[in-house]
């Protein structure tokens, strides 16, 4: 019987132009159920800017980007999948940590959000602070919370800008268990790091960025991790 | 941890979301009650001011009185607009907002609902405060002026939500909501004003209807207008 491949997402000719500068200009990619893409850049190169069109925050100038088969900026099912973490905590602080993922699991229609919520943070190894506010949370856990509140609606693409930043060992440890679990249960995932240990050790797929465009992008296999190193910092000193 | 593929959602409709958010807005206010103690202290304060600048001898409390409310309400229902969408911003909460699956519209009205809730909140201390100070009798025209107070509110709200939202990410946002919300504000004062000077007068409701009917159409054309506006003040 032939299998047919459900892409996760499918970025199609993505361009955004602010003013007369393209920050992200002629992208396309496409993942399956359970890939990472790594996405490496200069700062100034596009990748915030990108992650920000996939989630559906901004309008293509031109292009689309579709999670499910359901374009991101038309309806709500192609939101609903995607779950966004982002350099900002996107938390209110007065509220705790608990009451900030219920908020977030009711806002996507989670049929049970406080248990969807205390099983986000048990994930990230902070459920022991669920009833502490945001704001009496270190950076690194906060940071923990924002990863938790990002997955509690179990996106299909999840959208991490520089995850890793903040977190300590057990932290950082939560947050690679939570991926893998995530991945297991079929999400892809597009991660946009400057740390490319980390975006290789995670990755599927590998893309580097220069003046909004993929200057390289290939399969994580095709890659030779030693020479990669070497390989960016001449790709990204050409711009220098 | 739930399934990526699994987990069935199914995301709230436009006023299911938009008791969502002001639930949030409140909770916040709760915890903190910044803006409401400032936004009463301001108006406790500002009904103080100007009843020790007031010559009793040269002006009746009863002329005094709607002309010091309205503009007490104006301004301290400012200060709690003001705060409406800097919570978002905070860190930037206004993303996950926005990636949300829900109306931008409910957004604004759930806003919109804290906004009323919150200037109401001030309103109902202000106006005993305000017949104790000046000695202004309330009891006969408690009911009429309580929905007189709320017509009001909901126009106040509904303009200046929006404006909110378009200040809230501009350098000048304290001075710009003022600037943008208070033209806007002057058919609300005038028709609760004169509404309130006949109330306060013993005249009958129906002698002020015409100001009410301002009032109405006011609160209907701008809450949809704003709501429709909205999503657009959102956008990048």
């Amino acid at each position: 019987m032939l299998q047919v491949r459900e892409s996760v997402v499918e970025a199609e000719g993505l361009v955004r132009s602010f003013g007369g500068r393209r920050a992200v200009d002629g992208i396309g990619f496409t993942l399956d159920a359970g890939e990472c893409l790594a996405i490496f850049g200069p700062n100034g190169a596009g990748k915030t800017t990108l992650l920000r069109l996939l989630a559906g925050l901004l309008a293509p100038t031109a292009g689309s980007c579709r999670v499910g088969q359901v374009d991101v900026r038309r309806g709500h099912a192609g939101r609903a999948q995607v779950g966004l973490v982002s350099h900002a905590s996107m938390l209110y602080a007065s509220l705790t940590a608990r009451e900030n993922l219920e908020f977030g699991a009711s806002l996507y229609g989670v049929a049970d959000p406080r248990g969807a919520a205390v099983q986000a943070l048990a994930a990230m190894q902070v459920l022991d602070r669920a009833d502490t506010p945001v704001r009496s949370l270190s950076r690194g856990l906060q940071q923990r919370v924002s990863i938790a509140r990002a997955i509690v609606h179990g996106p299909r693409l999840l959208l991490c800008d520089e995850p890793y930043t903040g977190l300590d060992e057990i932290g950082s440890a939560a947050l690679t268990s939570a991926l893998a679990e995530r991945r297991a249960a079929g999400a892809a995932m597009v991660v946009v790091t400057h740390n490319l240990v980390e975006g290789l050790a995670l990755a599927t797929h590998v893309a580097i960025m220069r003046g909004g465009r993929f200057a390289r992008f290939e399969r994580r296999a095709e890659v030779d991790a030693s020479a990669y190193a070497s390989e960016y910092r001449e790709l990204v000193t050409l711009d220098a | 941890m739930p399934e990526a593929t699994s987990i069935a959602l199914a995301p709230p409709g436009m006023l299911r979301a938009a008791w969502l958010v002001a639930r949030k807005d409140l909770a916040i206010e709760f915890r903190t009650r910044t803006a409401f103690f400032s936004a009463l202290v301001f108006a406790l304060l500002g009904l103080t001011i100007f009843y020790f600048a007031w010559d009793s001898t040269a002006v009746a409390a009863i002329d005094l009185a709607p002309g010091v409310l309205w503009v007490i309400f104006t301004f301290s229902g400012l200060l709690g607009l003001q705060r409406s969408f800097s919570v978002e911003q905070a860190d930037r909460a206004m993303d996950a907002l926005l990636a949300a699956p829900v109306e931008r519209e409910s957004i604004y009205l759930g806003k919109a609902l804290a906004n009323l809730l919150f200037v109401s909140g001030v309103q109902a201390i202000t106006l005993p405060a305000l017949a104790l100070l000046y000695n202004v009798p309330l009891s006969h025209v408690a009911l009429p002026l309580a929905g007189l107070a709320l017509l009001a509110a909901i126009g106040l709200v509904a303009v200046g939500t929006l404006f909110s939202s378009m200040a809230v990410n501009t350098r000048l946002a304290e001075l710009l909501l003022p600037m943008l919300s208070l033209p806007f504000f002057l058919p609300i004062v005038m028709a609760a004003s004169g509404t309130t000077a006949r109330l306060l007068a013993g005249r009958p409701v129906s002698e002020a209807w015409p100001w009410l009917r301002i009032l109405i159409a006011f609160d209907l054309v701008f809450i949809v207008a704003c709501t429709l506006a909205f999503p657009y003040t959102v956008e990048e």
